[in-house]
């Protein structure tokens, strides 16, 4: 028993496919309870007044849109080192969640920046980093859609996928050196001090699992439909062939 | 409803569009891979 | 390797395009900038840096698909690679003659044209090594970059979606440097962050390159 069993397609499908369901109900459930008890019974903040309940779907959107990106790089390391095609299409099928997620984070952000910045945009490291993971999201997915052949396209998203993440994170330290930070300090860190306060930790929590469930569920669900559709392209091709012998 | 006070569109819209986004999303995922899972259904069937 | 720079600047030279497109470019840009902001010289003098930076990317960028594309037509390319020449020579090859036929030149006339932009004596000066140290890592990005978009018809705008982020980190200290340079602070750090990024871009990149076409002329 090793984990490279999963990587062929129909045992990924077998083992998987009954999981999405399920996982997509506990993802809601944690969503409903999470995202509810933020929004329903937590108190203002001293600073913030009201706004402060924005935090239940920016920060966890914003959690999953990094870790999206680091999903897809190690699958799409997986796929260059052990080429098995699951691991390329589960990177392919990861990447629009990863880009939805990014484009919460940075539209919660700036309509909550609006009121207590007094600004929607500022040229800051944390939301200019964001825009640049929104950028490197987009030449990704649009690198997918523009190479028809499969495993060449697994090979060069692949390799962007890598060359970027050492860009992303030179850009991060760039940035972090180019402009002074105007956001809030980490919400979510080891340092107990830096922590928002216990009453929203909670509820956040809560709401983190609720959005990570949902991103396994999607990304589960995603990369069944990409080997269902890698399948339909072979046999149809398979199928031409065959007409064209005859 | 919780007393949201002057932030009450901010915190709505926020959380709309958040939410708008994750119910798109979902809902396309979900549409494409029933669309997907039948149409390779009927070509196995199809026999070809 | 030599032989294949060397071949690649007789081509650019005589196909004329290859000097002449992106300093027009460039040109282009400089005499845009102060009809779009207006002709205030303490403004346009402020601005030109990040200007001429910008604008040298871009002629950069608009120069990028000729790096493979003519190969690529006429079947040289899969001689190359097959050749003995290491994949990664090839890379490094290519990304040379193009910074020899784009990024020098820009370098050398972005100082000229910041007269236009009204731009300081020392701050000439600290653009142009700027440039000088920041154009060969735009011109490796930029092979790879070509590479990967090698076998996508009409690639172009695939092309810049995908290397203007991979520019980033070289424009925000690149311009930085020639800011920092010209108002007269400390200019250690994104001196030798920019070295450093060329350095490890020239080292590091090349093999990425030569996977990328490998993988595009299987």
């Amino acid at each position: 028993m090793s984990i490279w069993e999963y990587a062929n397609p129909k045992k990924f499908i077998t083992t998987f496919g009954p999981w999405v369901m399920p996982l997509m109900v506990v993802a809601g459930v944690l969503l409903v309870v999470g995202l509810g008890w933020g929004f329903f019974l937590t108190p203002e903040a001293q600073n913030f007044g009201s706004t402060v309940k924005i935090i239940y779907i920016h920060v966890p959107s914003a959690f999953v849109a990094i870790n999206a990106w680091i999903m897809m790089l190690v699958t799409s390391l997986v796929w260059l080192i052990r080429r098995h095609h699951v691991s390329a299409l589960a990177a392919r099928a990861a990447a629009p969640v990863g880009l939805v997620m990014t484009v919460i984070a940075l539209v919660t952000g700036a309509i909550w920046g609006q009121p207590m910045w007094g600004t929607w945009w500022a040229w800051e490291p944390r939301l200019t980093s964001f825009l640049i993971l929104f950028l490197f999201y987009l030449g990704y997915i649009a690198l997918w859609s523009a190479v028809p052949e499969p495993e060449t396209a697994a090979d060069l998203t692949s390799a962007v996928c890598i060359v970027g993440s050492v860009f992303a994170v030179l850009s991060r330290y760039a940035v972090l050196f180019w402009a002074q930070g105007l956001h809030q300090g980490a919400s979510l860190s080891v340092d107990r001090a830096e922590h928002v306060a216990d009453v929203y930790w909670l509820p956040l929590m809560v709401s983190m699992a609720g959005f990570v469930a949902l991103f396994v569920a999607l990304v589960l669900m995603r990369t069944i439909t990409e080997i269902r559709a890698r399948r339909i392209t072979a046999l149809m091709a398979r199928a031409e062939r065959a007409e064209a012998v005859a | 409803m919780p007393e949201l006070g002057q932030y009450a569109g901010v915190v709505l819209s926020a959380w709309g569009v958040g939410l708008g986004l994750i119910v798109a999303l979902v809902w396309a995922s979900i549409t494409r891979a029933r669309r997907v899972k039948a149409e390779l259904e009927r070509i196995e069937r199809g026999g070809s | 390797m030599r032989a294949l720079v060397l071949r690649d600047l007789r081509l650019a030279l005589r196909a004329g395009g290859g000097f002449g497109l992106g300093l027009a470019f460039l040109l282009i840009i400089v005499t845009l900038v102060p009809f779009g902001i207006g002709p205030d010289r303490a403004l346009l003098g402020a601005v030109a840096p990040g200007i001429l930076w910008v604008g040298a990317l871009l002629a950069v960028l608009l120069s990028l698909d000729r790096i493979f594309a003519l190969d690529h037509e006429d079947g040289s390319l899969p001689l190359l690679v097959t050749s003995p020449l290491p994949g990664e020579g090839i890379a490094l090859a290519k990304a040379a003659a193009h910074w020899l036929t784009t990024g020098l030149p820009i370098t050398l006339a972005a100082p000229v044209l910041g007269l236009l932009l009204d731009l300081a004596a020392p701050a000439r000066l600290w653009l142009l090594l700027a440039l000088a140290l920041g154009t060969p890592a735009l011109s490796m990005i930029g092979t790879f970059g070509a590479a990967v978009t090698l076998g996508v018809r009409r690639g172009g705008l695939l092309l810049s979606l995908l290397v203007l982020p991979l520019y980033m980190p070289v424009l925000i200290y690149g311009a930085e440097l020639a800011r920092r340079g010209a108002a007269g602070e400390a200019v250690t750090t994104p001196l030798l962050m920019l070295a450093g990024i060329t350095l490890a871009t020239l080292a590091l990149l090349p093999f990425a390159t030569a996977l990328v076409l490998r993988v595009n002329l299987r």
